[in-house]
């Protein structure tokens, strides 16, 4: 999966927002309806729409339609995507000390 | 498995970086001064790295290239202080930004399991050091999507 920058701007941008994180949150958990996602946030019904469509634009949750009710559902390879954007950095220096770690394993058999 | 803790302390110039390895200090010192096994596991990619010099000693230099399917990327620097099995204190700048030079700090502290790397970086600015951070990440990004390349070719 290629993650562009477009979409780390969205996603990172979706989440900078205590409801939003919430909201994944509760979202880890199992999908959830509009109005269960409302529930703990004293704010209109207006504004949790839009925290919604939020984090649908940024590709983090996806909504479905069941029945009469449509559950918004967690995305957790876009999530993913994200930590391993993260962890990147520390991956790298991981791997480069890997490769000591092997190196020290054949020194340490040629001192014996 | 040792765990690595890297520190990146946001608006600062400064990169910290711990590591535990299962050997002594002279064991480690002997793969971070030997400039045949310096070849072997220098990053960011463990391949095609020449090292053209590698002297560590006060006053010693160092010259490595990596090159990769984008280009020739050279890096160098001096050491200024060196205490063999101890602590090594050495310039580092990448030909590419020259005059963007950091100073890097590794001590090699003896602990129960083995010996303990440190290794402090201080970046001419805040703008410089998130730059390095940054193409760190990206260069890890291709080299992960190189891998899964392979990977894919070979089971297809």
């Amino acid at each position: 999966m290629t993650i562009d920058d477009d979409q780390l701007d969205r996603s990172f941008a979706a989440l900078a927002d205590p409801v939003r994180r919430a909201m994944i949150a509760r979202l880890s958990r199992g999908p959830a309806t509009v109005n269960e996602l409302a529930e703990p946030f004293p704010i209109t019904k207006q504004a949790v729409s839009r925290h919604i469509q939020v984090l649908e634009t940024a590709g983090l949750i996806t909504r479905t339609r069941d029945g009469q009710r449509r559950p918004c559902h967690l995305v957790p390879a876009a999530l993913e995507a994200l930590t391993s954007w993260i962890d990147e950095y520390r991956l790298e220096t991981e791997r480069r000390f890997r490769r000591m770690d092997a190196l020290l394993t054949s020194v340490k058999e040629q001192e014996q | 498995m040792s765990e690595t803790t890297i520190n990146i302390p946001a608006g600062t110039p400064f990169v910290e970086v711990t590591r535990e390895f299962d050997a002594t200090p002279a064991q480690l010192f002997r793969i971070m001064s030997d400039r045949d096994l310096v070849a072997q596991w220098l990053g960011p990619r463990d391949l095609d790295a020449t090292v053209e010099e590698y002297d560590v000693r006060t006053g010693g230099r160092y010259r490595y290239i990596h090159r990769d399917e984008s280009g020739e990327y050279a890096f160098r620097g001096v050491f200024h202080t060196v205490e063999p099995d101890k602590m090594v204190i050495q310039t580092f700048e990448w030909e590419g930004a020259p005059g963007e030079v950091c100073i890097e700090k590794m001590t090699l502290e003896p602990t129960e399991k083995g010996v303990r790397l440190h290794q402090q970086s201080v970046f001419p600015s805040v703008e410089a050091r998130d730059q390095s951070v940054e193409y760190g990440m990206e260069s890890g990004i291709h080299d992960s999507m190189a891998r899964l390349a392979e990977l894919l070719a070979k089971e297809s």
